[in-house]
């Protein structure tokens, strides 16, 4: 391989690395909020509406529902609206972050889930407010689990980024479609490959690290 | 301290609606310690989350210090919770927070500053004995240690009520003794109020000034401890009772045949029953010097009801029919309760 190609390599891994990370931050702002609602406002819990947490299960379902490479094409529109252009990096990060929220909404709420409801209680009983409840008792003690589920979905957007190369969003799924397929270029394929995988151990191992390091049960 | 009138609780179960608690009044004096026993089920755990309206009432008033919980919106609630503290079985400790995190809790949710809370949580470490504990997690901790966090940080808002839902079920007989010699402790320093929900008479009966037994969402029966455990009169306060103390009959005579009349080498069962000073009396002594009578002491013991004395004995009196009726007179005549169990013989049968 020649040192164009590692240059090109290690620039695609660039690409991959600042699109999960841009997308994931964003997703995570807007799905972590979004996971405390589905806990907080279902039945018999603290911000109980039981309306509002009907509507929003269903918007996360459907989000949910529609498959990676479908709903990257489908919402070109908005794409265009957002980052002005429907190719390249920067747009491949919209439907990576829409696709990303409900996906982190539904793994906040599994990790909030298995708060101790007595601890809640505790709380209530020394006179906390919701917020408080939430920002001191929920998050504190789900943190470990909610690292733990992040990582799973930086795995999962370190797969549909390379989805995204197929609509020209640059990345390592770019390369690997461009040079390793359309050119038949093997070890263009197979380096591309062993760094994804290298890259999801890594962020596996670091998710694992710190969520054991929070993790005081 | 704690006025309960006429609270109702319903619930929406999937076979229509379940009225956990029907009618509950209840008074709790300042500086009490006030035992709630019952089966699970019997709603007491409910009854107790009325106190703090973690459940609501769906009638009836809770009194709590003067103010009126039920009449009150949210905000005002919380406030009025801060004078409240409440421990619980599963002990509820934050799991991420430290010792020293956990019981500065409530005072990090008032508002408090750092200093505010050091001095604040420092004596209450001392308190309950956990100094050295401080900076470890929950996990690291046993039983009764958790719930020492639990008491200490229900202590830490200053309130004028502790509340205790099973707070040692889930331990083990000799921490249990700890927890609740230390809950003793603290009612005497601090004057506190205490609710005490529990399903062992044990816990009544060490600590206990009052205590109301709750069936099927009803109070059978309510009074001091020393009258519910000496004259129980609902089957419920009974059963309760009588895992410690027995009311059967010592072994030898078990499954004998007692006659209501004297039959020949019979001699009569007295079960006799002092309480307080009058365990001091020489009744035994007095009953043999003054009557033509043989005593034999067939099952005997003393305990304590929290500070007072409490002893039971059954006796065999045999002798000649008009020595034994005396000797009953002078019983029934002594400051103790006497109770006349039959004839038996030693055997089980009636000599030839």
């Amino acid at each position: 391989m020649s040192q164009d190609m590692v240059t090109l390599l290690i620039k695609s891994l660039g690409e991959t690395i600042y699109m999960v990370t841009v997308s994931m931050v964003i997703a995570s702002v807007i799905g972590i909020p979004l996971g405390v609602l589905l806990v907080t406002t279902a039945k018999n819990q603290i911000l109980e509406c039981i309306g509002f947490n009907r509507v929003l299960a269903s918007v996360v379902n459907a989000v949910r529902s529609v498959p990676f490479i479908i709903l990257m094409v489908a919402i070109i529109p908005v794409t265009r609206l957002i980052v002005g252009t429907s190719i390249g990096t920067m747009a491949a990060m919209v439907p990576l972050t829409i696709a990303a929220i409900p996906f982190i909404g539904r793994q906040v709420e599994t990790s909030l889930k298995e708060v101790d409801a007595g601890v809640v209680e505790a709380a209530m009983a020394m006179g906390a407010t919701p917020m408080q409840i939430i920002w001191n008792v929920l998050l504190p003690e789900a943190i470990s689990g909610i690292i733990a589920q992040l990582t799973t979905v930086v795995i999962g957007l370190v797969g549909s980024s390379a989805m995204a190369g197929a609509i020209g969003g640059g990345g390592l799924g770019d390369l690997a479609i461009r040079y390793g397929y359309q050119r038949f270029r093997a070890d263009v394929m197979l380096a591309t490959v062993i760094v994804l995988i290298i890259l999801v151990q890594v962020v596996q191992f670091a998710g694992n690290y710190v969520a054991k390091r929070l993790n005081k049960k | 301290m704690i006025k309960l009138s006429h609270i109702e609780k319903t619930y929406e179960g999937s076979s229509g609606p379940v009225m956990a608690l029907k009618g509950i009044d209840l008074e709790i004096k300042r500086g009490e310690i006030y035992g709630i026993i019952g089966l699970s089920g019997a709603g007491k755990s409910t009854l107790i989350r009325c106190i703090n309206m973690l459940e609501k009432p769906t009638a009836g008033k809770v009194i709590v210090d003067g103010q009126d919980l039920t009449a009150m919106n949210d905000s005002q609630l919380r406030a009025a919770r801060k004078n409240i503290g409440m421990i619980f079985q599963h002990f509820n400790l934050l799991s991420s927070a430290t010792v020293y995190e956990n019981i500065a809790f409530p005072l990090k949710l008032g508002g408090c500053s750092k200093e505010a809370i050091e001095k604040k949580v420092q004596p209450l470490l001392q308190l309950v004995g956990l100094n050295d504990k401080q900076h470890q997690y929950p996990a690291q901790l046993s039983g009764g240690q958790k719930q020492r966090v639990g008491i200490a940080r229900a202590l830490a808002s200053d309130p004028k009520v502790l509340l205790c839902d099973e707070a040692t079920s889930a331990l083990d007989p000799q921490t249990t003794k700890a927890i609740l010699e230390l809950i003793k402790d603290i009612n005497q320093k601090l004057q506190l109020t205490v609710v005490v929900i529990t399903h062992e008479m044990q816990v009544i009966k060490e600590i206990c000034d009052k205590v109301a037994v709750i069936e099927h969402g009803v109070i059978a029966e309510k009074g001091t401890v020393l009258e519910v455990f000496t004259n129980p009169q609902q089957p419920i306060t009974k059963e309760f009772i009588s895992v410690l103390i027995s009311n059967e009959l010592p072994s030898a005579f078990r499954g004998a045949e007692i006659y209501p009349t004297a039959v020949p080498g019979s001699h009569l069962l007295v079960r006799l029953t002092f309480i307080g000073d009058s365990a001091d009396d020489p009744v035994i002594a007095g009953l043999i010097r003054g009557f033509d009578i043989e005593v034999s002491i067939l099952f005997g013991n003393l305990d304590h009801i929290k500070l007072t004395p409490y002893g039971r004995m059954i006796i065999g009196i045999s002798g000649e029919q008009p020595e034994i009726d005396k000797a009953l007179e002078y019983l029934k005549s002594r400051d103790l309760r006497i109770e006349v169990i039959g004839y038996v013989t030693r055997h089980g049968h009636i000599a030839d």
